[in-house]
């Protein structure tokens, strides 16, 4: 095992192998392994939403026709350095009356269930924290305490309007996990198998080849499950101010912020895992680091597209939001887990190329299906128009004509 | 197994000790002026009307029914698709069935008005 084919799977090995000669036995050398490991893996992940920040900022100011952050530092890469320079010395403002325990566990939940997802996600053949054979119900499970700091903080803050703010965040956290996991039986059905590093080695045949469809209703719940735009309802900082995170300050607000990026980076990951192939390419499984770059790439590319919808979509309301998730992605995700299961077994096992053109047609039909029924339904009963009216503008009237005739006048006489 | 969980156990103490660490190094970085008018609850700029914890609408209450059908559902489809393989055409018809009478309770839930948002 070269250092150059396969780094992390060297320096282990290299570890292990001082720690027995220095005598220590062999349960405390994997303890101290696994310690080490686990502290570089979650201390990469919060070094990397730095990154994170700056590289969505920029690509927001590029749709926005403006350079983001350019001053701080070669291409503004600093600028999230400075800013959180600047939030670690800002003053906690701990309103009065609040729940200390609530009030103060709430951040850290937050950040907490997003980085244990970093436990079990495979980043190369070699380079994983655990192969645990239920990784996705643990992903599931684990996702969902930070809901649980969602109405910690919202409760724990002594306002009502936090409280109310927090109970909608939950209502539509809740209310997409329902697709997000319903999806998710598609791969773990492809794959066999529960297991994060089994599902990626399942797909010499990339699984959003044979679910596009499913990959889709993914994506669009897991960005609701993040709470980013357009599903940003929870925290729109133009409307409420700022939800359930009123009552924050300093670093306890930074870390909201930082688990609501580091959320969306997961769930690229995710979805890169489970429908892209994970770390899959030609020549990854005999060189590690290759996979590793495949995986880096595809993950760049997924949360490039969730910056992008951020940019560029409106906002949902909160009704919008919650009859998107029940009328439409639970019904289609359930029709969808059937039909797949239904035909994929119909199918020979062996002629893969038939398999996928059979999938993605059978996904177009149910698209098609759903599609034609959504029409219907609003055909049926179709949203009043608003016609013959004219529409409130923000134009100053009648007073254009007569201004000129005063200046007119003025200039006479 | 035992390894899959101690990595676990060990990941999910650094991934709490980590935020923590970071917010008590901030607390100790940061002023500490408490002041009367600074730690007032925020509401719009007014002062505060009535108690704090109010009443909330029953229907997060269904909604969170709902979820928790749904996710038994789920839990209880992820067996059936990891023996997916092994499985007869039978097995299939099974899931599907049980799927089938699932979608039957999203729909009377969905007539019955329980998805609403009021």
């Amino acid at each position: 095992m070269n250092f150059l084919y396969d780094p992390v799977g060297f320096l282990a090995e290299w570890l292990r192998g001082l720690l027995s000669t220095w005598g220590i036995p062999d349960v405390w050398i994997t303890f101290m392994l696994f310690l080490v490991g686990a502290g570089l893996l979650a201390t990469g992940a919060m070094v990397l939403v730095v990154f994170l920040i700056w590289g969505e900022r920029k690509v927001i100011g590029r749709v926005q026709d403006r350079f983001g952050p350019n001053r701080v530092g070669p291409w503004g890469i600093f600028q999230t350095f400075a800013d959180l320079l600047k939030i670690f010395t800002k003053e906690y403002i701990t309103p009065t009356g609040v729940d200390i325990v609530s009030y103060n566990l709430a951040p850290i939940l937050a950040v907490a269930s997003v980085l244990m997802v970093w436990a079990v996600i495979p980043f190369s053949i070699t380079f994983y924290g655990t192969d645990f054979n239920a990784a996705v119900l643990y992903i599931m499970a684990v996702g969902s305490i930070g809901e649980v700091g969602v109405v910690m903080a919202g409760w724990g803050s002594n306002n009502k309007y936090a409280m109310l703010a927090a109970f909608r965040a939950v209502a539509q956290l809740i209310s997409y996990e329902v697709p997000m996991v319903l999806s998710l039986v598609l791969p773990v059905m492809f794959a066999g198998s529960m297991s994060l590093v089994g599902i990626v080695q399942s797909q010499p045949v990339w699984n959003i080849f044979l679910a596009p469809l499913g990959a889709i209703v993914f994506l669009i719940s897991s960005i609701a499950e993040v709470g980013r735009a357009p599903f940003d309802l929870t925290e729109s900082e133009s409307e409420l101010v700022a939800g359930f995170n009123i009552e924050y300050s300093g670093l306890k607000f930074g870390m909201f912020y930082v688990a609501d990026f580091l959320h969306a980076f997961t769930i690229s990951l995710l979805f890169a895992t489970f429908f892209l192939g994970g770390w899959q390419g030609p020549g990854a499984a005999q060189f590690p680091f290759l996979g590793f770059v495949y995986y880096v790439l595809k993950t760049g590319c997924v949360y490039f597209l969730t910056v992008l919808m951020r940019a560029a979509l409106p906002r949902f309301r909160i009704d919008q939001m919650m009859d998107l998730n029940w009328k439409f992605l639970t019904p289609l995700s359930l029709v969808l887990v059937m039909l797949s299961a239904l035909v994929y077994k119909i199918l020979p096992k062996n002629m893969v190329f038939l398999q996928v053109i059979v999938m993605v047609v059978l996904n177009v039909l149910v698209y098609v299906v759903a599609d034609w029924l959504l029409n219907y339904y609003e055909k049926r009963n179709p949203r009043p128009a608003v016609v013959n009216e004219l529409r409130p503008m923000a134009r100053f009237p009648y007073a254009v004509a007569q201004s000129s005739s005063v200046s007119k006048k003025a200039r006479e006489g | 197994m035992l390894n899959d969980w101690l990595y676990i156990g060990i990941f999910a103490g650094i991934s709490i000790f980590l935020p923590a660490a970071a917010i008590t190094i901030a607390g100790i970085l940061g002023p500490r002026k408490p002041d009367l008018l600074k730690n007032s609850i925020y509401e719009c700029g007014i002062e505060t009307v009535g108690t704090t914890w109010v009443q909330f609408k029953a229907q997060y209450y269904v909604y969170t029914l709902v979820f928790l059908i749904f996710d038994v559902e789920t839990i209880l489809l992820y067996p059936w698709a990891v023996a997916y393989h092994q499985m007869l055409l039978f097995g299939v018809i099974e899931g599907v069935i049980f799927i089938l009478i699932l979608l039957g309770g999203l729909l009377y839930t969905w007539r019955k008005g329980a998805l609403e948002w009021v």
